[in-house]
């Protein structure tokens, strides 16, 4: 039976059901909903639900826990995303489990409570220090929120690797009608031989994330890169729409792909053929799978809420083969679909870019 | 043969990086001895923090987890908040515990999160080479306070005071471990601590006055001698806050 959610709750509802029994977090807008649910229903689940005194605690709540074994989660927009970056490259070096949400707002700065997809580099490209990545998965849909939840939790366990929703404000705040318990079907887990939970029975475990000596870091750093390798390989994910005949295409993410679909009809009740390219996994960005659309392709386009972050990672796989052009808002503003027309227009239909 | 002293279960074999005359090392043995006496080795885990204290992982013999500098409360809270039943400590410098993580202390403190802190507070950054800690003393001089501390870069921090008044704290002391008496009273009160906690009282904390002969530029005898001279004057000593029958604690 369907049942009309917000997005920011359907990820607290879906954490709950994927195990998640310890929630850490301090409120910001537009990702309040997510610690609210969880204060309501952690309780009655048998899990607690964890004010910490700022997003630094938090990250650090979520680290010591996920040390630990749990299943543990944190949620927060963009300035608190931005506290918790070193720890996220702590949780990265622990090789410690965890999930993350960001319903990302207008930056820089405090920005505003509007819904952006501003954090894009922050998430994707390491946003902590050293060379790391945590998985970065982008929903579009509400019921895509809770499929990806779930998941979520299973890939960190997997990789021992934060993952990250990366979703916009408008995602996070918006109802849709969605099902539980949702598509997702949760695969047989690695057991936490690893966790710093009492030695009883076992030898100690150290979860650390320092070496003493540069040879040490630097093997450290080679089987980390040997990790993310392997995620790149099978984790990169993505969904195509209306591309089997398309000329051109464009590549956009969450909220910004919804009215870029809007635009696509709009295009092709004009006769231009051209599809929609829509990155799920931001990290490992889907490289592969656009490019096999390379050959096909005569113009590509980026939608974002931002200045154009994405669109780098666009350009680097098409590599100069056809035109990438951007088209974006910024601090909490939208693009409406025939924006989008406007510009695909003039920057691709009429050449005004060069890839 | 009758043996009159043997090595705590509670440490393992490495051998202590410290620098001679630093007491940390004594720290950490009264700390293995009280975790193999409650017979908790296998119950606790312990967070690590970032300073000298920071690869104690290879010398305590229970679960360590390494947290970054500062946060190691904040670490220990998730562990102790995902597993309820385990015995849960930070050790911590004073850099780590009253500087960096200060709101981490606090807030834990507030909270009442039943875990144990242990804040080893030697005046003085010393995994760093000497720097000005919020407890270096006036007139001290360090590597950022080359003609020696002065008001313009404020008081030294009485932590144990302080959190004596959170409500959330259920047990506060405050010793030293310069001389064979101090350190049995330091452990009285580390064990105390521990056992606050196996009660489920609230928050448990013990500041413990230490050596860092390195940075401070004085022989280990020298150093002793300045933890009575300057430090113990300055510092609040004895047990702050003890645990009333209701939780919560009592000054
Ligand atoms: C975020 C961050 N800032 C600064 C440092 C550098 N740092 C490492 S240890 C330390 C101070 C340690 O002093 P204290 O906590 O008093 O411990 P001690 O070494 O004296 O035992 C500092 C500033 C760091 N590792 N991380
Ligand atoms: S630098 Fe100071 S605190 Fe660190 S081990 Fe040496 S004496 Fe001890
Ligand atoms: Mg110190």
């Amino acid at each position: 039976m369907a049942i009309l959610m917000k997005g920011n709750e359907a990820i607290a509802e879906a954490a709950i059901q994927a195990g998640c029994r310890l929630f850490c977090g301090y409120p910001i807008t537009p990702s309040t909903e997510i610690p609210e649910y969880m204060a309501k229903k952690m309780k009655k689940a048998g899990g607690t639900y964890l004010q910490a005194e700022s997003e630094v605690a938090a990250i650090y709540m979520v680290y010591g826990a996920g040390a630990a074994g749990a299943r543990v989660m944190s949620g927060t927009s963009s300035p608190g995303f931005s506290l918790m970056q070193e720890g996220l490259s702590y949780l990265f070096a622990a090789e410690i489990p965890c999930v993350i949400a960001d319903v990302m707002r207008g930056g820089p700065g405090l920005g505003g409570l509007g819904p952006t997809q501003a954090d894009y580099f922050q998430l994707t490209k390491g946003g902590g220090h050293g060379d790391y990545h945590p998985i970065v998965l982008a929903p579009a849909t509400v019921q895509e929120m809770i499929d990806l939840t779930k998941e979520a939790f299973d890939l960190a366990d997997i990789y021992r690797n934060p993952v990250i929703l990366a979703v916009d404000g408008i995602l996070g705040q918006m109802m849709e009608p969605v099902e539980f318990p949702g598509k997702y079907e949760a695969k047989v887990l690695p057991a936490k031989t690893w966790a710093a939970d009492g030695c009883e029975g076992r030898p100690k475990n150290n979860v650390i994330s320092y070496y003493l000596s540069s040879e040490a870091g630097e093997a450290d750093n080679l089987r980390w890169g040997k990790k993310m390798a392997q995620m790149q390989a099978a984790e990169q994910r993505f969904a195509e729409l209306s591309l089997d005949d398309a000329e051109y295409a464009f590549v956009a993410f969450g909220t910004s792909s919804r009215i870029t679909e809007t635009a696509i009809d709009m295009l092709r009740s004009e006769g231009v053929k051209v599809g929609l390219f829509r990155p799920i996994s931001l990290w490992p960005f889907p490289a592969d799978g656009l490019l096999k659309r390379v050959p096909q392709i005569k113009g590509w386009m980026s939608i974002e809420l931002s200045a154009g972050q994405m669109v780098q990672d666009v350009r680097l796989v098409v590599n100069g083969r056809a035109p990438v052009g951007f088209y974006g808002r910024q601090g909490g503003m939208t693009p409406e679909p025939e924006e989008i027309v406007a510009a695909f227009k003039t920057q691709i239909l009429k050449g005004g870019v060069r890839g | 043969m009758k043996t009159v002293f043997a090595k705590t279960t509670g440490l393992t074999d490495r051998v202590f990086h410290y620098c001679p005359g630093c007491t940390h090392g004594i720290i950490h043995r009264l700390i293995g001895e009280i975790l193999e006496e409650m017979e908790i080795i296998g119950q606790t885990v312990g967070v690590a923090p970032v300073g000298c204290a920071g690869f104690c992982e290879n010398y305590f013999a229970c679960d360590i987890i390494g947290a970054a500098h500062g946060r190691a409360v904040a670490a220990a809270t998730g562990a102790k908040r995902a597993r309820p039943d385990r015995i849960v400590f930070t050790y911590q410098g004073d850099g780590d515990g009253a500087s960096i993580g200060l709101a981490e202390t606090i807030s834990a403190a507030a909270r009442g999160e039943k875990l144990t802190s242990i804040f080893v507070n030697n005046a003085i950054y010393g995994m760093t080479g000497g720097q000005m800690a919020p407890t270096t003393l006036l007139g001290m001089k360090t590597a950022t306070s080359p003609y020696g501390r002065d008001e313009s870069m404020g008081y030294p921090l009485d932590l144990p005071k302080l959190l004596a008044q959170v409500k959330g704290a259920a047990y506060v002391a405050s010793v030293s471990v310069d001389s064979p008496q101090a350190v049995r009273e330091a452990k009285k009160a580390l064990k105390k601590a521990f056992q606050v906690q196996v009660d489920g009282l609230g928050y448990s904390f013990v500041s413990i006055l230490s050596t860092c002969p390195t940075n401070w530029g004085v022989t280990p005898v020298e150093a002793l001698e300045w933890v009575r001279d300057k430090m113990k004057p300055y510092f609040t000593l004895g047990e702050l806050k003890v645990p009333t029958v209701e939780g919560g604690g009592k000054e």
